[in-house]
């Protein structure tokens, strides 16, 4: 089974790089983009052929590594 | 004094520690991030600058969740003394010995210089040996140094007084223009600027020096 993090800076942070790229994209004549927010997303494979277990354990993976849960929050999706 | 220095691939700051202790008369031992305890009757460990792991996914993650790490996690919880310098401090702030995040600089540039700090408390072993509100000059060399805190936590470490420096003129956009800050029971200190790095002449300062003195003499023995 293969599940899809999707990691951003939790609303209300600041996100300097987006700030960055928003300028970039006026720069290059791309108007009218009023806000840009960075994240990432990390892809696992997992052996767990169960659903709701494979959820559990990315949450807890999430939790304890993937993202830093002060500042960011997350979303997992499967595929 | 018994210090202990953590070294992980990618550390980069690990001598300029040990020579630091030493030079305030420190027996040092250096401890790779694969032990899986530390070696025993320590006075204070020491997680040093640098970029751990290739700060891959944020800088201090994966060295957080090294084996030494939980080491130094219930070492700390002991009320063992920690300093976390640099990346030693985003490395505290991971494994959440130590409250807030270092981010990105606002100005999303690396800052490689000399900077200006005041002393905002000397109400700790690190910092007992500089005067309250003392101006002195540490090195910084941080791309992710942007200190974090949401409005409570900034009320709560003000309260408590636990902000041991504040930069002068803040350069990389820091909350309440927070330079380092320390844990509850006060023995744990995290810090972005280098005292490790101000501690000869040839350093171009001292300044640094002043703060593994006070560590030693509070590590002696009565």
């Amino acid at each position: 089974m293969k599940a899809s993090v999707h990691i951003m800076l939790k609303q209300g942070v600041l996100d300097p790089q987006g700030e960055a790229v928003r300028h970039a994209l006026g720069s290059l004549g791309f108007e009218g983009v009023s806000r840009v927010r960075q994240g990432k997303v990390i892809e696992l494979e997992l052996a767990e052929t169960d659903k709701a277990k494979a959820e559990a354990q990315v949450r807890e993976m999430c939790d304890k590594l993937l993202a830093n849960t002060v500042i960011e929050s997350y979303r997992v999706e499967f595929t | 004094m018994r210090a202990g220095v953590i070294v992980f691939p990618g550390s980069n700051c690990d001598r300029d520690l040990a020579v630091a202790y030493q030079r305030a008369g420190a027996h040092v031992s250096m401890i790779w991030h694969k032990d899986t305890s530390l070696p025993v009757g320590l006075d204070v460990i020491g997680i040093p600058g640098g970029f751990s792991f290739g700060d891959y996914l944020r800088c201090g993650a994966i060295a957080a969740r090294s084996p030494i790490c939980r080491a130094v996690v219930d070492y700390a919880d002991r009320g063992g003394y920690v300093i976390g310098i640099c990346n030693g401090f985003q490395i505290l702030t991971e494994t959440g010995v130590l409250p807030g995040v270092l981010m990105r600089n606002a100005g999303l540039k690396f800052i490689c210089k000399s900077v200006g700090l005041t002393v905002a408390t000397t109400d700790s072993a690190f910092t007992s040996g500089y005067q309250a509100g003392q101006a002195v000059q540490y090195p910084v060399a941080h791309h992710d140094g942007n200190y974090n805190a949401d409005p409570d936590l900034l009320a709560r470490l003000n309260s408590e007084d636990r902000v041991a420096f504040r930069y002068i003129d803040n350069t990389n956009g820091s909350n309440d223009d927070i330079a380092g800050v320390l844990s509850k029971n006060r023995r744990v200190l995290g810090l972005m600027p280098h005292p490790e790095r101000a501690v000869d002449a040839a350093h171009g300062g001292t300044d640094g020096a002043a703060l593994f003195s006070a560590l030693a003499a509070v590590m002696q023995p009565a």
